[in-house]
């Protein structure tokens, strides 16, 4: 298993930075050309989401970023450290319900439709998003 | 790749032409142009994405903030795009439903001059 871990503070400039090592080491890795899009979109909203969470909660702990080559597939672990207990599945669309904190929560819906396998685990203690992809090769 | 902004009015249409990426860092600058057409009066907007190479959700809710925006001004905010990378997001999301999307800035112009 071989592991690259990347710890950026709470900035929204960095998640750019982020989204462009997962989508390089997810090419390393051996996700197909086709699913690239998908693993940098999510990848940044995994980023984003953790990002307003911690400049809401705790804007000098810096999040981390696991991205892992482990049997077969390419998995991604984003963390943050502030607390939330409140995600929740999305609701139907209604234009008159999509207030701002309606849609913070739409970053986990885009993840749930584009990652091939995804885990949400919040806890009073942070957030672990996990998701992966099929990958072919090894890094 | 960084946003690029700018924007022309035909008619009583007021066409955003956006390009690069909105994603938390660079969506603050397409909400305050969008606030700021509409509190100069502009309610009729359509937005070019063609040239957008990156959208999160953070860029959604800044499109769905307009279009509550300017529809309190009985107006309309439209899209341009045919990027499937694009096109995906609003499916994930429900809303294509929610948005007229456009093949051309021309198929839109023609849309929006049936409907006044």
């Amino acid at each position: 298993m071989a592991t690259v871990e990347l710890t950026f503070s709470a900035l929204p400039a960095h998640v750019r930075t982020a989204r462009l090592v997962a989508t390089a080491i997810a090419r390393r890795t051996g996700v197909e050309e086709s699913l690239l899009d998908e693993v940098r979109l999510a990848v940044g909203e995994a980023c984003s989401r953790a990002v307003e969470a911690h400049r809401a909660h705790c804007p000098g702990e810096p999040i981390r970023i696991e991205l892992r080559d482990d049997a077969g597939r390419f998995e991604v672990t984003v963390s943050d450290q502030a607390p939330s207990d409140d995600i929740k599945p999305e609701q139907p669309l209604d234009l008159g319900m999509l207030s701002d904190s309606f849609m913070s929560n739409f970053g986990i819906a885009v993840i749930e439709g584009l990652a091939d396998d995804v885990q949400v685990i919040p806890s009073p203690k942070g957030t672990n998003i996990r998701m992966s992809w099929p990958a072919t090769v090894s890094v | 790749m960084d946003l690029k902004l700018d924007h022309r009015t035909e008619d009583r249409l007021t066409i955003v032409e956006v390009e690069g990426e909105i994603d938390v860092y660079t969506a603050p600058r397409l909400r305050e142009l969008l606030i700021d057409l509409v509190n100069k009066g502009n309610f009729h907007l359509l937005v070019n994405m063609e040239k957008v190479d990156f959208l999160d959700s953070t860029g959604l809710g800044v499109l769905v903030g307009g279009l509550k925006r300017v529809r309190a001004h009985d107006g309309s905010l439209e899209l341009v795009c045919t990027q499937e990378r694009i096109l995906k997001i609003f499916r994930i999301t429900g809303l294509t439903k929610v948005f007229g999307i456009y093949a051309s800035v021309d198929e839109a112009k023609e849309a929006h001059g049936k409907d006044k």
